[in-house]
């Protein structure tokens, strides 16, 4: 493309395709079936799974097989801005595609009449709160022995004017300047490649759009890798 | 799984194991073409050809024939109801009590909360049928139950049950341990019981070192400072 | 899993006859306490902290608003505690259930009615712009005494946390600033620590694992300060549905005031220290 982008650099240096340094652990919550912290720069997400276990009330079972059920919310203080406990819009909209993320993973025909419960909690955001979440709960699942035919990693690309990059700090989705900023957040299954989750609001051409994709899909190798690493290193 | 495993693989759901048509996928595992996949977190198992995930963790599944501890959270006409830590709960129905038992007077024999060691004797998926007709089965008095993860079993009780075996004789306790892992313990003195409870502790931590028997003898007469009985001088 | 077996209960209760509990501790000793400061960097304040593997998130967060009809010199104080399901499998979702906001105001009330925090240095402009405090618990492994963990959170992240900056001229908070260097108005001397006693059988517990909460018969929370002319109590409340006796009454005060002596050192160290 011979027009020039109005994003040509980097705040923290990162080439445009480096994600942020990231970090994992799992078994931190020690009353959960599983549990794993992701970080990701200054994002963190710590996800707890309960199950499966008997799902109450009887009318929400499935008989065909067992159900997942994501909660996701942000502590109060993770961001500049207060946010009022609770859940909110937002909260609701993420718990059910992170669902919908995670769900081509497991496997719950075992299980009918079961639900397999996921609780994502966020300490402290600087954007890419959902790709860390599903990134927890992904490790989380597997070390609550849960069956699962592949792994889940997320992450968001972004585009900023014509500059597309990966994983997107706060300050970049907010960035203004020409064709402003889009964000991209999306999930790829580790065996099967399969794209779970894609959400994009901005404005992009299907070319920059496929181009994004392939970046995405690179970087989700990265973060599987970590996710894949942080299971491995239990004593 | 035995103390001279090599240094153990531990797989990740979507990771292949091996490659070729020689390898069949036995649990935790499943084909893909060539290769064989995991489909559960846990440690590789390949025993001729057999390609096995064996579980770290995960809810307790319950199998016919499995001995379980559990504990009574209802009761109707026709039996009582058993949680043990599953996903389905456990049905003891009064027809699987090797006695009479009077269809108004349940709670004389198995009240609320009670424990009780009792056998599977079928799973339909959607419930788990008990039975205690067998000896050494029934109601649990007094002593206190330990809770530890359910695929830490065979380890808790070892080849041939060489391992719970020297915890009795180091502590004097009886210890019934059930697959679902919840183990009872009864000893002479509470400490007795405590003690019991430290050394199944430790074997769960240690679960997957190797020479894992020394370890336990090692702690058992070291740092608990106790005697295990010989038996027949051996 | 909620099962706690009775056996289980009667073992607690007489192994504590003997003075002994399982984990090897007195009847009055606490767990390992472990602190990790800046959980959150964009709250005002924050810390993690564990008592053995019980752990909370506490968080402290201000804003510049128009203060309550009735008290226009005043600066405001709100603190909530979220029970999530993350933290037990006996936790449920949904709006906070009683445990959360007993939890929630018990804390609160320690805070307000201790003179910990002054209120009137909180005032930007009288009756018309005051400074909200805004202490948040989040519980995220449960073993037992979340109570006293929030407590003690809730002052490390108070002790810790920095003023916003304040735009005069703009009369709201300027976020992109950063925050201030000066601290919170916070008077030392008042400050209250929470300590629960737990009646267990015929025994008085301290800082109970989940299991001997479970078989506790009620919980006496009680708000303890090293003022200068000798400790005092600053709130009390007693929770659940057994029956304080005289004896036990007596019992509980002797056992709460010797542990808060022997513990304030440590205390404030952990509040003030770090």
């Amino acid at each position: 493309m011979a027009i020039k982008s109005k994003f040509t650099k980097r705040s923290d240096g990162r080439k445009f395709d480096e994600a942020r340094e990231m970090d994992a652990k799992v078994g931190i919550i020690p009353s959960a079936d599983g549990s794993a912290m992701f970080r990701s720069g200054s994002t963190i997400a710590i996800a707890a799974v309960h199950g499966p276990r008997i799902l109450h009330p009887q009318h929400m079972q499935n008989p065909k097989k067992g159900i997942l059920r994501v909660n996701y919310n942000m502590m109060s203080f993770s961001v500049d801005d207060r946010i009022r406990p609770g859940l909110s819009k937002r909260s609701q909209e993420i718990s059910k595609v992170t669902e919908w993320a995670l769900s081509p993973c497991v496997d719950l025909e075992e299980f009918k009449g079961n639900v397999v419960d996921v609780f994502i909690q966020i300490p402290q955001a600087d954007a890419g709160t959902r790709a860390a979440g599903i990134n927890a709960a992904a490790m989380a699942l597997a070390h609550a022995g849960i069956p699962m035919k592949e792994m889940a990693s997320c992450t968001a690309i972004g585009k900023m004017d014509k500059t597309l990059a990966v994983d997107v700090s706060k300050e970049e989705e907010d960035f203004s300047e020409g064709e402003g900023s889009t964000d991209i957040p999306m999930c790829c299954l580790s065996r099967t490649k399969k794209i779970s989750l894609l959400q994009l609001d901005g404005k992009i051409s299907v070319d920059e759009l496929k181009e994004a994709i392939e970046m995405g899909k690179i970087a989700c190798g990265k973060i599987n890798e970590i996710q894949a690493k942080a299971l491995k290193e239990i004593e | 799984m035995n103390d001279k495993e090599e240094k153990r693989q531990i797989i990740v759901p979507g990771e292949t194991i091996v490659s070729g048509d020689e390898y069949l996928p036995g649990e935790g595992a499943r084909r893909e073409g060539e290769d064989i996949v995991a489909s559960k977190y846990g440690i590789v198992d390949i025993s001729e050809k057999l390609v096995r995930v064996v579980p770290l963790s995960g809810v307790y599944i319950p199998r016919r024939g499995n001995n379980v501890i559990g504990q009574v959270v209802d009761m109707n006409s026709a039996g009582w109801n058993v949680e043990f830590g599953s996903f389905v709960q456990g049905f003891l129905p009064i027809s699987e009590v090797p006695f009479y038992v009077n269809r108004n007077e349940l709670r004389e024999h198995f009240d609320f909360d009670d424990m009780i060691f009792a056998k599977v004797s079928g799973t339909n998926g959607r419930s788990i049928d008990l039975s205690i007709k067998m000896r050494n089965l029934g109601k649990l008095d007094e002593g206190m139950v330990v809770r530890v993860n359910p695929h830490k079993v065979p380890r808790v009780i070892g080849k041939e049950g060489s391992m719970v075996n020297m915890i009795k004789d180091s502590t004097g306790c009886t210890i019934s341990v059930g697959q679902n892992g919840f183990i009872w313990i009864k000893g002479e003195k509470i400490e007795d019981e405590v003690n019991t409870k430290k050394i199944i502790m430790y074997i769960c931590k240690n679960s997957s070192v190797k020479g894992l028997t020394e370890k336990v003898k090692t702690y058992i007469e070291k740092d608990l400072k106790l005697k295990i009985k010989e038996e027949n001088g051996n | 899993m909620a099962i706690l077996p009775k056996i289980q209960k009667d073992r607690i209760i007489e192994y504590l006859k003997e003075g002994k509990r399982f984990d090897g501790r007195k009847p009055e000793e606490f767990r390992d306490i472990e602190i990790k400061m800046g959980v959150s960097k964009n709250a005002e304040g924050s810390c993690s902290i564990k008592f053995g593997d019980c752990e909370v998130y506490c968080g402290v967060k201000l804003d510049a608003m128009t203060p309550f009809p009735d008290s226009g010199n005043e600066g405001i104080l709100m603190t909530t505690a979220e029970l999530s399901p993350i933290a037990s499998p006996d936790f449920e979702t949904g709006p906070p259930r009683i445990g959360a906001i007993e939890l929630g105001r018990v804390i609160d009330r320690g805070l307000r009615e201790s003179g910990f925090i002054d209120f009137e240095k909180l005032v930007i402009k009288e009756n018309e712009k005051v400074w909200a405090i805004f202490v948040d618990i989040y519980a995220v492994n449960d073993d037992g005494n979340l109570i006293d963990l929030a407590g003690l959170g809730a002052l490390i992240a108070l002790a810790h946390a920095k003023m916003p900056t304040y735009d005069e001229k703009e009369e709201k908070v300027d976020r992109k600033a950063g925050l201030s260097k000066d601290p919170l108005p916070l008077d030392r001397d008042s400050m209250s620590f929470n300590l629960s006693a737990y009646k267990i059988g015929d025994s008085l517990v301290l800082d109970p694992n989940k299991e001997e909460e479970g078989s506790a018969d009620y919980r006496i929370s009680i708000a303890m300060n090293a003022s200068k002319d000798g400790d005092k109590i600053s709130s009390i409340q007693k929770s659940g549905e057994g029956a304080i006796t005289e004896e036990d009454m007596n019992d509980i005060l002797d056992l709460v005031s010797k542990k808060w002596d022997g513990m304030k050192a440590e205390v404030n160290k952990f509040v003030w220290g770090k």
